[in-house]
């Protein structure tokens, strides 16, 4: 099977100050692909996807995503950036437009669509994440695992060949999980290209291609999930899953 | 933002008399000490002479007296300078914000050195050094030194509005392909208004009242003219009383704006 690779990472690092946040990351993400990234606070998982869409800037190796190459060129990252959308921890909707607006603000500034074509574009995501009724509503009248689906149906109006997904349940109440994982199944199962940070393990058994385990920076093993959940081969993976997984 | 719990509306209206009372003893007092001072000193009060430079109503109908006429002059002048003083603010924060080292640079040589001039050293500076060299007139000197002036106060409240945005707005922004003026424009400016209105507003009222200084270039607005009225009559008690009135009248009536403003702007 050839598949177009869509994120090339060869040998990333990225610094803080001195502190190291990524240490030569290697890795391939193919069309279609899902790859679940999970790992200890602060190993680096969410930098390493803020760089997949140059909200980050690696300091050394050469990253391709969707055959950019990211470095510091504004107008290509930009271009780049309505091709990979992005799904953050704390959802981020625009508190000034209605849900609506928040969705067709992009199409129509950046893609430069008419607003009748956006207006159709966000009501098709907003049904999509199964909220069309609160079009006219308030980010704030939301509840969270509201606001979060808005907020993929936002970066799905771009209409991305990627999605990156942030931790994107981890500021929600326990009762709202479910309701945007499920979204997030449902994306899956059309295909689209997804790179997950989450500690969901349920959500990474059911849909992840690839496993990716980080510890310190470093990416310690890629694995399909089938060996990764029963037979991981670092031991690290195999604590830190005992850890998750036992309560 | 209330920090101290507000009282009731009833316990308000119960001390109500009490404080007016108290506020008219007060203002009273001072009053008197004000009249019998006068008095004293055997000034000779004349405010019935007072109306007609507020207005007149003769067999040609109404016309604006003198007072009114510095009243429109101020709130042009001040109209004016404070636009110029809002655009180049703006500009002066974005600059400051830009993450230039060189715009950065700029920006803080122009806050610092404004801030540590005299408002009347600027204006001196304006009038009589630049007006030549640039062919300034009294005017533009006038809406020059307020203008920039104000623009510094006005950039630092630009500063904080944008900077009160929170910093996931811009990676929203950033994550759906807009470029940093587009985010800007908008999704951080509109979210920042709410913040900025309000202090905005402030400055103006203070810029109503610095445009006073603009009287020692002989601009004619409302503190010239009341100049100019007491050294034709030499009513100097009645005319600066009148000229206080009216900055108050301007400025409180702006003030209530403000506060309805505000309340609108509440999310």
């Amino acid at each position: 099977m050839t598949r177009k690779t869509i994120i090339v990472a060869e040998n990333i690092d990225k610094f803080f100050g001195d502190f190291q946040a990524l240490t030569d990351i290697n890795l391939q993400i193919h069309q279609g692909e899902r790859v679940v990234v999970c790992g200890p606070s602060g190993s680096g998982k969410s930098t390493l996807i803020r760089c997949f869409n140059g909200l980050e800037n690696h300091d050394a190796g050469t990253l391709r995503v969707n055959d950019i190459e990211l470095h510091e060129d504004v107008p290509k990252i930009r271009q780049l950036r309505q091709d990979v959308g992005m799904v953050f921890q704390q959802f981020n909707l625009f508190p000034h437009l209605t849900i609506l607006e928040n969705l067709m603000i992009g199409p129509m500034k950046v893609r430069k669509l008419g607003s009748q074509q956006a207006e159709a574009l966000a009501r098709k995501y907003l049904e999509r994440v199964r909220i069309p009724e609160q079009a006219d509503k308030r980010p704030a009248q939301l509840s969270g695992g509201q606001q979060q689906r808005v907020a993929i149906a936002r970066a799905l109006c771009m209409e991305p060949q990627v999605m990156l997904f942030d931790e994107p349940t981890s500021s929600l109440d326990p009762e709202m999980i479910g309701e945007v994982l499920d979204v997030m199944v449902e994306l899956a199962e059309t295909g689209m290209t997804m790179v997950v940070v989450t500690h969901e393990m349920g959500f990474a058994r059911k849909v992840a291609d690839t496993m990716v385990f980080m510890e310190a920076g470093k990416i310690v093993e890629v694995s399909p999930p089938e060996t990764f959940f029963t037979n991981p081969t670092s031991a690290r993976a195999r604590v830190f899953l005992d850890q998750i997984l036992d309560h | 933002m209330p920090t101290a719990r507000p009282m009731s509306k009833k316990k308000m209206m119960n001390t109500l008399p009490l404080g007016v009372g108290l506020y008219l003893i007060i203002v009273g007092g001072i009053v008197w000490l004000a009249y019998s001072g006068a008095q004293q000193m055997g000034y000779n009060w004349q405010w019935y002479q007072i109306p007609k430079y507020i207005y007149t109503f003769t067999d040609d109908g109404f016309q604006l007296g003198e007072i009114l006429k510095g009243l429109w002059v101020t709130i042009v002048l001040s109209v004016v300078s404070f636009t110029f003083a809002t655009v180049l603010g703006l500009g002066i924060a974005l600059l400051r914000l830009s993450g230039l080292v060189v715009g950065k640079g700029v920006a803080i040589g122009y806050l610092e050195f404004i801030r540590n001039i005299p408002l009347l050293v600027l204006l001196y500076l304006f009038y009589y050094v630049l007006g030549p060299v640039f062919g300034f007139d009294r005017w533009s000197a006038a809406v020059l030194t307020l203008g920039v002036f104000h623009s510094a106060l006005i950039s630092e409240i630009f500063r904080a509005g944008i900077n009160s945005v929170d910093k996931g707005q811009w990676e929203a922004a950033a994550s759906i392909g807009m470029s940093r003026g587009q985010a800007y424009r908008y999704i951080i400016l509109p979210q920042s208004v709410r913040f900025m209105l309000p202090p905005l507003f402030g400055e103006f009222v203070h810029l109503i009242k610095s445009s006073a200084i603009v009287s020692v270039i002989a601009v004619a607005e409302l503190t010239t003219i009341g100049r100019n009225i007491i050294s034709d009559t030499y009513m100097s008690f009645e005319i600066w009383f009148t000229i206080a009135a009216v900055y108050l009248a301007l400025t409180l009536v702006l003030s209530f704006g403000v506060s309805a403003l505000e309340r609108r702007f509440q999310p």
